[in-house]
């Protein structure tokens, strides 16, 4: 089929005619023309084509031609055509005819192509139902492609298509999405959650139980998607949150932007359901000042319930403040609003700071950052107060903005420079901004007395401005203050009278009328003279003028009706036949009001007390008050109007709900990182503190074991009563006796049949290595003098750090002994030799007074001495510690058979042996005791031995892996020989001088 | 939340709209256009319109207004903001963000925005990411698409969405591996007439353009980092450890970011750079007035001020302005009645002055105004508030960076009040 390709550019009126010729020609003989028209043909044709047969049929064959490159199988063609469909689109022209010539190409292999078509498809799916039903299949493929970016792809579209009939469909969907093995997947489905519900409302209890699921993801991916799901669907159902609170806070930080907003305000009205007001002790006092602050008012409201913040309620504080350095305006405006509606009153000032820095942004981030600044201003924003200064180049929205923040912040100290700033104003170009600027010194004035006249002078000298809209607004202004202490002024009502004369606009001779009027007899002679010129010019003025005229007439006349009763009967008449007819009613009213007749009522005996009651001085208010009840950063906020969809904030509940709900059950993976804290339910949470993360299977039952007993020797310590803590330790013993029995037995058995039992060789090192806690040695860390009541603990707990193998476990136990409560446990600034690592144990977040926490923390000290040095961290203080490894700690047991040590003996000899004869201390000449000393003094497992003269020991360095042996052989007389095999020289002489100790004492 | 978006130019046509729910008809601008006609200056049009079933949230940017149309309740800043990340977005791409260069690459458009919002929440906006699955036009791939037929979408899945540092792309080479930092600082000020400072603030950004090969892991570390009180950070940069060191450590996105923004504010002592000595009369009853402008460096260390461009909105009254620059040169638009001079270098041995007489309208009164006078300047090599770059150490890779840093001074908001 012949086409003919038309390029118009210049000259377009000739080229219209050719176009228009064209056109009907073409339409009989049915040749399909492309017109590459510019724009501005484009819009003639538009205008001149009458909208009948013609211009159809222009549209309708370019349309076809489309069809054809839609319909040849070169991709190159489709990708043309489709690229000139999404230009159309994008352009809001109608290309709905299309829809089955593009919906073909859904399956196309070329990817710009199918993504074109989505986005066809995304488009008009809704305007022909029938026939996107075609392409379904096609996405339920997708949905099952082993790569994760086709299953999302393939979902978001499938949930984009807003169809009624696949409903089923997309819920099935999203439902397997939301238990996809890619996080990616997930938050796909996250997305697709509220699009189904806005399609489908009735399926909300369903996507509540795919959001509750979601909800419970560990990943950042999710999160943020999920709660905007959960914020559109279900934001009522509070209670899914409860569970997910402490992961979302936890997360927060390493969401991205656009999920931690959406995070924040979520969380912002959950906090209001479920803690105390912060402030509701109503003093000013801040409650998380200094550690004296906190004693003090413990001791003085000791009766009453002292505040006390819930530490979830903390943790959010906390977790969120980092976000105010936030590059997002959004994310930064989100927490100030976290801040401004749950902190405690001392805390808010921190979100100033970065509103401040926030001015500095495109401009309408400022108008909206200034608009909600000024209802925080209170005192907070003082220190920035220059910020707010006003520049000529700024547009008015925004100076008026500035000009509202001024005004607020403005007090006794800070006025004289805020009114010199002011001057300043006035004089601008810009005369809106001048009238808003003396609105703002007359609020000002009236909010702070001292300056009142300072403020009234420099009104009343612009009075003399030859612009009549500042001179208009000043007296405004000036009426407004004076109605506080009219006695003082009458200087001032005399200056405007004489302005009378001058000023013409209507609202600013209304206002000296009624000035004049209310205090005529401050005024007594002037009064009716400025009657007089009234009257002469009443048919010229403006409504607003003549009440305010007829009003001073009437108050003349009672007061002094021998001057002004003439006059004020032609100022009535004049108003009797006025066009207006509210003023003729005015008229009629004071007539019979202040003209005693025979008819006139009872009412004109009290005129006077009616005109000339004394009125309540104006409250200067700002425009824009009022708005406290919305949630502050908000759309309704901003518009003082309820906007769709807007969640009320909740006030503070009046008890706090049980703060238990947000308990999750800590699963093992987490508590071998995790800290323990005992505040929580008491004894029962201890049991089963940390554990290795079960490398070895016979390990972990062993290792509860201990740590049973763990705990109940530090419940021991809590213990007060002498007779519990005897009737502990018996059964304390007890239990040491058994698991040595058992040691006994199993060691017994195992010498004999070595290899066959191997696997209980483990059972066995770690029953044995792991004795009851009092054994192992424990260093002080902080005292807790020098800790001021903190003081810490540490001990080697000997057990494998599951996050890193080549890190030892280093166990600390905190106790607060002081009577305050200690926050924000952890640890900074480490310093370490290189090579070095320290993975940082998780930060404690409430330690009551008089209780303990224990917390494990990994170092790897590369197999050396050196100690690791960093500084706890409390939220008041900082302290220098360091933890220094002794030696015998830097190894981990290892189980060798007897000749496996000879084999691996033989290969350390040489330089790699250390020798010392040795006289073994007295009460350590048996077996048993030298075995307990070494192990006490070296984390070494004991390898079995034929003779039981010699002692050996096995074990290898945590970070290098060396092998370290030991023997002890023993002669006669305590007598013995120390042999250490190790290829790491350092260690084995250290190691050496170690065990000397350990034996010889 | 946001439901679909318009693009109007400065003449008032709707050029591009984009949906990402139900169609929203295009008439709902002429609410927009209302408020346009209300407001005086386009900067006056209000940020949001409230229409009876929608909100209108616009931005203006390189004249263009981006009209997005939200249907319910949600934080406005998040909308001016994202509007904001699509504008930076199609700069990023297209090197410029105007009307010509939106209708060329409309597909490319259309393909960004379907990337960035999903269901009118936003997906993608790292343009590590976007570059990913979207190539930026180049005219050598715009060649080569022609005439092979190939396209602007990435042949490979992209990964970096999945990955854990979301910021960076995965797999990046380069031949010459190159860091760069900018930090550029800007005085906002206020002086007064005797020129005494009423205030001034230090806006300053650390721009870098980062061409590193795999996954370099940065820290750079400040001589005087206590200067840097308030900042606000790209997410790649690790908070705690800034917290506790003063150390910016970070996996830093591939090509140009901006790392860190950061504010001195006015209680800080600010140097400022230039003084002005100035002397703008206007005589009662003559129809003349006198214009006489100083310029001289003040607190620059010994750098040279360059580009310094003056301007000030003159009064109504003035009719015309008959000045003589001792270098460079003015204009004088009798319409807006807007004085600019562009004086190049300050030599501070012959300081650049403005002079002569301006006239004022016959008979009219004396304008009680003085005009406010705007500075621009740029210093280079030096920042004002002090802040110098000690080291940039990088780890994870082996191979040896080339490392520079720019420092630049500009003014702001610079005013002088006469």
């Amino acid at each position: 089929m012949p086409s003919i390709v038309i390029w118009c550019q210049q000259q377009f009126e000739i080229l219209i005619c050719l176009i228009l010729w064209l056109i009907t020609k073409s339409y009989s003989n049915s040749i399909p023309i492309t017109f590459c028209v510019n724009k501005t043909v484009h819009a003639y044709l538009y205008s001149t084509l009458p909208q009948a047969a013609n211009f159809q049929c222009f549209s309708s064959l370019r349309h076809d031609d489309l069809k054809e490159m839609l319909d040849s199988n070169k991709d190159s063609l489709k990708l043309e055509a489709m690229k000139r469909i999404v230009a159309m689109i994008a352009r809001g022209k109608n290309t709905s005819d299309l829809f089955p010539a593009v919906v073909k190409n859904v399956a196309c292999k070329n990817i710009e192509v199918k993504k074109l078509v989505y986005v066809y498809l995304v488009r008009y799916a809704e305007e022909q139902q029938d026939l996107a039903l075609l392409s379904i299949s096609t996405f339920q493929r997708g949905l099952k492609d082993p790569n994760q970016l086709i299953r999302a792809s393939a979902l978001r579209v499938l949930s984009s298509i807003r169809v009624t009939i696949i409903v089923p469909i997309m819920m099935l969907a999203i439902k397997e999405a939301a238990s996809d093995m890619s996080p990616y997947v997930r938050k796909t489905a996250a997305h697709a959650i509220p699009k189904l519900y806005s399609l489908d409302p009735e399926q909300k209890d369903q996507l509540i139980e795919v959001i509750e699921k979601l909800l419970a993801d560990k990943t950042t991916l999710v999160a943020g998607s999920v709660v905007m799901a959960f914020e559109e669907v279900c934001p009522e159902r509070i209670d899914l949150i409860h569970k997910n609170y402490r992961k979302l806070c936890n997360l927060l930080i390493d969401v991205e932007e656009w999920g931690q907003v959406v995070i924040i305000n979520m969380l912002t009205r959950y906090a209001r359901t479920q803690f105390l007001n912060p402030n509701m002790n109503g003093s000013d006092k801040t409650f998380y000042g200094s550690d004296e602050d906190e004693d003090e008012e413990e001791e003085e409201e000791k009766d009453k319930k002292p505040y006390v913040m819930d530490p979830d309620h903390r943790l959010l504080l906390r977790n969120t403040k980092p976000l105010l350095q936030s590059r997002n305006a959004a994310v930064v405006m989100a927490v100030a609003q976290l801040y401004f509606h749950l902190a405690p009153k001392a805390e808010v000032g921190v979100i100033a700071k970065a509103l401040v820095r926030l001015l500095r942004s495109h401009r309408f981030t400022e108008v909206f950052v200034l608009s909600s600044c000024r209802y925080v201003s209170q005192g907070m924003f003082e220190p920035y107060l220059k910020s707010f200064y006003i520049r000529s180049t700024d547009p008015t929205q925004i100076k008026v903005l500035k000009l509202e923040v001024l005004t607020n912040l403005a007090n006794e100290t800070n006025i004289s420079t805020i009114l010199r700033e002011f001057q300043t104003y006035i004089k601008s170009m810009d005369k809106d901004f001048v009238a808003a600027t003396i609105q703002a010194i007359g609020r000002c004035a009236t909010n702070i007395g001292e300056v009142r006249d300072t403020c009234l002078n420099g009104l009343v000298q612009l009075l003399s401005n030859r612009d009549e809209l500042v001179v208009a607004e000043s007296v405004v202004v000036i009426k407004k203050l004076l109605q506080m202490q009219p006695e003082k002024h009458s200087d001032i009502i005399k200056h405007m009278a004489k302005l009378t004369d001058n000023i013409q606009v209507p609202m600013a001779r209304a206002s000296i009328l009624w000035l004049i009027g209310e205090y005529c007899e401050h005024v007594p002679k002037i009064a009716p003279d400025v009657l007089r010129k009234m009257a002469k010019s009443f048919t010229n003025e403006e409504d607003i003028v003549k009440l305010q005229i007829i009003n001073l007439a009437a108050k003349l006349y009672l007061t002094n009706s021998k001057q002004t009763k003439l006059l004020t009967q032609y100022v009535l008449n004049l108003a009797k036949y006025d066009q207006n007819y509210d003023i003729r009613d005015r008229a009629r009213f004071i007539r019979q009001l202040i003209v005693p007749t025979e008819k006139s009522g009872a009412l004109s005996k009290y005129a006077k007390k009616l005109f000339l009651a004394l009125k309540p001085a104006p409250v200067l208010e700002s425009p824009f008050k009022d708005r406290d009840h919305f949630q502050l950063g908000s759309l309704s906020h901003l518009l003082n109007a309820k906007a769709g969809g807007y969640q009320e904030l909740p006030d503070w509940p009046e008890a706090a709900p049980d703060p238990s709900v947000r308990n999750v059950e800590v699963k093992d993976s987490v508590r071998a990182v995790g800290t323990v804290i005992y505040r929580d339910t008491g004894s029962d949470s201890a049991s089963g503190s940390e554990s290795g993360s079960g490398i070895e299977e016979s390990g972990s039952g062993s290792e509860s074991e201990e740590s049973e007993e763990g705990s109940e020797s530090e419940e021991e310590e809590e213990e007060e009563k002498e007779k519990d803590k005897k009737k502990k330790k018996k059964e304390l013993k007890k239990k040491c006796l058994i698991l040595h029995f058992v040691c006994r037995y199993i060691k017994y058995v195992l010498n004999s049949h070595a290899n066959m039992y191997r696997p209980f060789l483990h059972l066995l090192l770690c029953l044995q290595t792991i004795s009851p806690s009092s054994a192992l040695k424990s260093y002080e860390m902080l005292h807790r003098i020098t800790g001021e009541g903190l003081s810490v603990e540490y001990c080697f707990s000997r057990q494998p750090f599951s996050p890193d193998a080549n890190m030892v476990a280093v166990q600390m136990q905190f106790t607060n002994n002081a009577t305050s409560d200690t926050k924000n446990l952890h640890m900074e600034d480490v310093k370490l030799q290189s090579g070095m690592r320290v993975k940082e144990f998780p930060e404690i977040e409430l330690l009551p007074a008089g209780e303990m926490v224990t917390a494990v923390m990994g170092i790897d000290f590369c197999d050396s001495t050196q100690a690791a040095n960093f500084q706890l961290c409390t939220h008041t203080r900082k302290f220098f510690v360091s933890i220094q490894p002794p030696v015998g700690e830097l190894m981990r047991p290892v189980f060798l058979t007897e000749n496996e040590f000879k084999k691996e003996q033989g290969q350390l000899m040489g330089m790699n042996e250390i020798t010392e004869k040795i006289t073994l201390d007295v009460k350590c000449r048996n077996e048993h005791s030298i075995v307990q000393r070494v192990i006490t003094a070296a984390n070494l497992s004991r390898v079995p031995c034929g003779s039981d003269k010699e002692c050996r020991f096995a074990g290898r360095t945590v970070t290098s892996s060396s092998l370290v042996l030991v023997t002890v052989a023993t002669k006669e007389e305590g007598a013995a020989k120390l042999t250490i095999n190790c290829e790491k020289m350092v260690i084995g002489t250290m190691l050496v001088k170690d065990i000397l100790l350990a034996l010889t004492q | 939340m946001i439901h679909s978006l318009f693009l109007i130019n400065a003449s008032g046509d709707i050029f591009l709209e984009k949906h990402w729910k139900s169609v929203v008809s295009r008439s709902v601008c002429d609410y927009f256009f209302e408020a346009q006609e209300r407001a005086t200056e386009p900067e006056n049009v209000p940020p949001v319109i409230p229409t009876p079933h929608h909100y209108l949230i616009s931005v203006l940017r390189h004249r263009i207004y981006f009209v997005a149309v939200i249907q319910s309740e949600v934080p406005p800043l998040f909308v001016i903001e994202f509007l904001h990340r699509v504008v930076d977005t199609f700069q990023d791409y297209f090197g410029v963000c105007t009307e010509a260069a939106i209708k060329d690459n409309v597909v490319v458009v259309y393909e960004l925005l379907e990337e960035m919002l999903d269901n009118g929440f936003p997906l993608a906006t790292e343009s590590n990411i976007l570059k990913e699955l979207i190539k930026p036009p180049t005219i050598l791939r715009t060649m080569v698409n022609t005439i092979t037929g190939s396209t602007n979408v990435g042949e490979q899945l992209p990964t970096g969405q999945l990955s854990v540092v979301p910021w960076r792309r995965t797999g990046v080479k380069y031949t010459n591996n190159e860091a760069y930092f900018d930090v550029v600082e800007e005085i906002d000020a206020i002086i007064d007439k005797s020129g005494s400072t009423i205030t001034a603030e230090i806006q300053g950004v650390i721009d870098a353009c980062v061409k590193l090969t795999g996954m370099p892991d940065l820290t750079l570390s400040f001589m005087n980092p206590r200067l840097l009180d308030d900042v606000s950070f790209h997410p790649c940069v690790r908070f705690k450890r800034w917290e506790a060191e003063r150390i910016l450590s970070f996996i830093p996105p591939d090509g140009n970011f901006r790392l860190l923004s950061y504010h001195v504010s006015s209680q800080n002592l600010v140097a400022i750079p230039v003084y002005i000595k100035h002397n703008i009369t206007f005589r009662e009853g003559s129809s003349q007035g006198r214009f006489d402008l100083t310029l001289g460096p003040k607190q620059t260390m010994g750098k040279a001020v360059e580009s310094v461009l003056v301007s000030s909105q003159l009064p109504r009254g003035v009719l015309n302005a008959n000045l003589n620059p001792s270098q460079g040169t003015y204009t004088f638009d009798p319409v807006t009645k807007m004085l600019s001079w562009d004086v190049g270098k300050i030599n501070p041995q012959k300081l650049p002055s403005l002079k002569g007489t301006m006239s004022l309208q016959a008979g009219a009164s004396k304008p009680d105004e003085n005009p406010t006078i705007n500075i621009q300047l740029k210093i280079q090599q030096m920042a004002i508030s002090g802040l110098k770059v000690n080291r940039l150490d990088m780890y994870g890779e082996k191979y040896k960076p080339f490392k520079g840093i720019k420092y630049m001074t500009k003014a702001g908001k610079f005013q002088v009040r006469t």
